[in-house]
């Protein structure tokens, strides 16, 4: 399996063009798939809305029973299990699709979709829950009041609450108790160059992320050529993250 | 007419103190439950990442809604003109603001940081219904308490219309407000709705008389202040007329959903699948709560104040079950996300959410109901809101002696 | 009110620096690692907050990943080893940031979410990639 995480050092030009030869070898060796992101910025520079982060899944290739981008996450983020699923964090989960009139099954990882135009913002009293410039869906913490409103609007239980003390946190995922939170499609990697968690775990190449804006990204051309589409598509939310095959 | 004279009450009497006991006792109790809610974290309570707002929003919603209905008692008089409620306008106006504190505790109290109150005081999203009403909440507090003013001051009292005028516009878009928070919410099938904000309406309208009803009754009774026949049979018709429209609404609310066909789901889980949903809503609202005071209110032959409260009574329990058939049945049902399609995850995709309120959750929403009703009765003790007569010769204009009996409140 | 917060920030600063209670502890405050903070050192006595408060909306809100005011790096740099050998957690006295905390009666919620300890460096990728 392929790995170019990159570190921001090697940002610019010669890594764009590195970049972009992986991904032509990407696009035609089937299952050898793209871990880099293809614009990392200094650290000392702000996001932008050149950049809208996005994610395409497919859902073909997705497997029934396979959770490794469960898992990734977990790690990656420091999740950890209470005993009682009910109110355990859960930034992305397995999703099994049955047509009710055809019997065929489908498997797809749901996650938070990262909408341009999305509910829990508009809905959140304080503000806390904000869209950063290049599209990620995000809540700041640290004015969150723990309402759960945004869990009430969200359409793809997105969201999780915090109900119990949290210790041991990753340092680069601060949790803690009383209030909201959601994948931030790993916010802290994709600022340093690299894809989430999930997308890099994901061995069926299942899922790739890029940057919607960039036509040239292989999430824009894979967009261009493939029929994808939107979950609750009907309420114009307009996704970030889309699906294939359903 | 003799000008309405309204007293405070004495507050000496061994069932006063004993009632204060009881709900300083009840608001002990919410607090501490919301302080070991805080301390440990809200799996105390029975709410979870599925069914996110529970018993202490049944309970703060309930209260809100009526706040704004208690106050229309107090608009009847000032901006409709009826004199024979005038008399009753202060301690409509009082309830209101007691209510609408309650409700407000209990919501705060209930956050996952109630700490950070101070940043939400001061980080405002204006896109948000809910940063709005906090605006209409702490607004409304001003606006009736204003009002209040104007009512109270002998001197002021000519512009008790005007504020009268103000505070029964801003009630009105308080509810609409209230009943927005969920009108907004268009990912959950059951909330989706435009006839969410008048269904509220009408609701305050009813609970909050409700609310009145008992607290004036029960007031009267202690006091032995007198209360005349026709006080009690204006609103025993004006409570039925109120449990009326909300099931009117409230109906109406089903068959535009029973229309649609995206609906159809939530609403045979609510009418007919749902369990205790199911129970709440026919046998909860509709019928403890709306048909049985409506038969009491009009069919029982009797116009005695003890039939009026106790349909006052019902018409809570049922708003009560309404509240959380709305609040917690509406999320019990799973999130449609993909139609057409069976949906298994181990997040509880496609199952209904199981919901069992704790005892701290409960403890909290009584704590808000006490400490309302504590607001109420300090209130009536240190300033004037309770009238000394309700007898029908001081408040009836057309009042003739030779037709009226003069009953006074029994058991008083 | 700025000037009151400036006149309590100096005040509790010549609390702390000034030796002039014999008896009463004054607090020692752990070194941190290397020569020299990341401000001057009187400056990040008394403004090492504004620092990391702007940091936390840059970083949250516009993506700013720089490191000398980063939160993570003062808990890097400014670990204290507890007996055991390991750094200790804030719940402890010796923790740097609880030293003039508990003294000077300030208290925050940062580390309800943010860890107190430094990451132990794992060697390789957790992922396994
Ligand atoms: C490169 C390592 C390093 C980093 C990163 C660092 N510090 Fe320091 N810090 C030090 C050293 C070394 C000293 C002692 C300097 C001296 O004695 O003059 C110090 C001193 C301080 C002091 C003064 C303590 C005293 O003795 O009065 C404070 C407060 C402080 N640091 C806070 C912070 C905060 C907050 C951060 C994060 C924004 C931070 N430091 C990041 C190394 C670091
Ligand atoms: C030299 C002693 C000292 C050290 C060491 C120290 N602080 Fe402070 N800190 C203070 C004092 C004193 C205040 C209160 C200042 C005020 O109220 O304006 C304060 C206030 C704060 C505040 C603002 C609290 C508020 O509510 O306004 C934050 C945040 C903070 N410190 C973080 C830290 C962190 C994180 C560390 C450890 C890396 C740390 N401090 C280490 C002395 C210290
Ligand atoms: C409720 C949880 C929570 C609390 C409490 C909290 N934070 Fe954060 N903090 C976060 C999250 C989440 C991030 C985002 C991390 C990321 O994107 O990498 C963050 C990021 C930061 C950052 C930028 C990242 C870094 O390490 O430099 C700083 C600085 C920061 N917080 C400071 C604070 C301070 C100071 C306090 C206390 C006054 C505090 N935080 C309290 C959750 C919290």
């Amino acid at each position: 399996m392929a790995n170019n995480d990159t570190n921001i050092d090697q940002y610019r030009r010669r890594f764009l063009e590195r970049s972009t030869a992986v991904l032509a070898a990407g696009v035609i060796a089937p299952g050898v798939f793209l871990h880099t992101v293809a614009n990392a910025r200094p650290a000392d520079e702000a996001v932008t809305s050149k950049v809208r982060w996005g994610m395409l899944v497919d859902s073909g290739k997705c497997k029934t029973g396979c959770d490794k981008c469960v898992k990734a996450c977990e790690v990656e983020n420091g999740l950890t299990r209470t005993g009682r699923p009910e109110i355990d964090a859960q930034w992305i989960r397995k999703v099994t699709l049955k047509n009710k009139q055809t019997g065929h099954t489908t498997s797809l990882p749901m996650l938070c979709q990262h909408c341009a135009e999305p509910p829990c913002v508009d809905v959140c009293p304080t503000g806390a829950s904000f869209k950063r410039a290049d599209g990620i869906v995000l809540v700041d913490k640290h004015i969150c009041i723990g309402c759960r409103y945004c869990m009430m609007a969200c359409p793809y239980k997105a969201r999780s609450f915090i109900h119990e003390d949290i210790t041991d946190q990753k340092a680069h995922a601060p949790r803690g108790k009383g209030t909201v939170e959601s994948c931030t499609f790993c916010v802290h990697r994709v600022d340093k160059g690299q894809s989430p968690a999930c997308v890099s775990a994901c061995d069926e190449g299942a899922m790739v992320f890029g940057d919607m804006n960039d036509p040239q990204s292989e999430i824009s051309q894979r967009l261009r050529e493939v029929q994808s589409m939107e979950i609750r598509g009907d309420l114009g939310l307009n996704l970030g993250v889309r699906y294939q095959g359903i | 007419m003799k000008y309405p004279v309204c007293r405070e009450i004495e507050g000496k009497s061994s069932a006063y103190v004993a009632l204060l006991v009881i709900l300083g006792g009840l608001v002990a109790l919410g607090l501490g439950a919301a302080i070991y809610m805080e301390h440990q974290g809200h799996h105390v309570t029975g709410m979870n990442n599925q069914i996110v707002w529970g018993m202490p929003h049944v309970f703060a919603v309930f209260l809100i809604v009526a706040a704004s209905g208690a106050l229309n008692v107090a608009s009847i008089s000032s901006v409709f003109g009826k004199v024979v409620y005038k008399p009753l306008a202060p301690l409509s106006g009082l309830l209101a603001i007691a209510l609408l504190v309650g409700g407000l505790v209990v919501l705060v109290l209930d956050l996952g940081h109630p700490d950070r109150l101070i940043v939400a005081m001061t980080n405002y999203n204006f896109k948000s219904i809910f940063a709005w009403n906090i605006f209409l909440y702490n607004g409304f507090l001003a606006v009736v308490a204003v009002y209040l003013w104007m009512l109270m001051e002998r001197r002021m009292n000519t512009y008790t219309k005007a504020a009268g005028m103000v505070a029964f516009v801003w009630r009105l878009i308080l509810t609409t407000g209230t009943g927005s928070i969920f009108g907004f919410l268009v990912a959950r099938q059951f909330y989706d709705a435009a006839i969410m904000a008048p269904m509220f309406i009408v609701m305050s309208f009813s609970f909050g008389l409700a609310v009145f009803i008992l607290v004036l009754f029960v007031s009267f009774w202690g006091t032995g202040r007198p209360m005349g026949e026709v006080i009690v049979d204006r609103m025993r018709s004006l409570l039925s007329l109120f449990v009326l429209a909300v099931l009117f609404l409230v109906a109406i609310f089903h068959v535009t959903n029973l229309y649609a066909t995206e609906h159809h789901g939530i609403e045979s889980f609510i009418l007919r699948d749902g369990g205790i949903y199911t129970m709440m809503f026919w046998v909860g609202y509709v019928f403890v709560g709306s048909v049985l005071p409506l038969l009491l209110l009009n069919f029982s032959g009797s116009s005695r104040s003890e039939v009026v409260a106790v349909s006052a009574g019902l018409v809570i329990l049922g708003g009560l079950a309404m509240m959380y058939v709305i609040i917690i049945g509406g999320q019990a049902y799973p999130l449609v996300m993909f139609p057409g399609y069976e949906v298994v995850s181990d997040f509880s995709d496609g199952v209904v959410n199981v919901y069992r309120p704790s005892l701290p959750e409960i403890l909290l929403g009584m704590g808000g109901v006490a400490f309302a009703l504590t607001i109420v009765a300090f209130g009536v003790k240190v300033l004037r809101f309770l009238p000394l007569s309700l007898a029908d010769k001081d408040i009836d204009p057309h009042y003739r002696p030779d037709t009226a009996g003069g009953a006074t409140a029994s058991g008083a | 009110m700025p000037g009151v917060r400036i006149m309590m920030r100096v005040a509790v600063l010549l609390f702390l620096v000034t030796p002039v209670w014999a008896g009463t502890p004054v607090p020692e405050i752990p070194k941190g690692k290397g020569q020299q903070c990341v401000e001057d050192t009187a400056m990040m006595r008394t403004n090492h907050m504004e620092f990391i408060l702007h940091q936390r909306d840059d970083t949250m809100h516009r993506g700013i990943r720089t490191k000398k005011h980063s939160l993570k790096e003062c808990i890097e740099c400014h670990a204290v080893k507890g007996d055991d050998g390991m750094p200790v957690s804030v719940e402890s006295p010796k923790h740097f940031c609880s030293v003039c905390h508990r003294y000077a009666a300030v208290s925050i919620d940062c580390f309800q979410c943010h860890n107190s300890k430094p990451e132990i460096k794992l060697t390789g990728d957790r992922n396994g990639q």
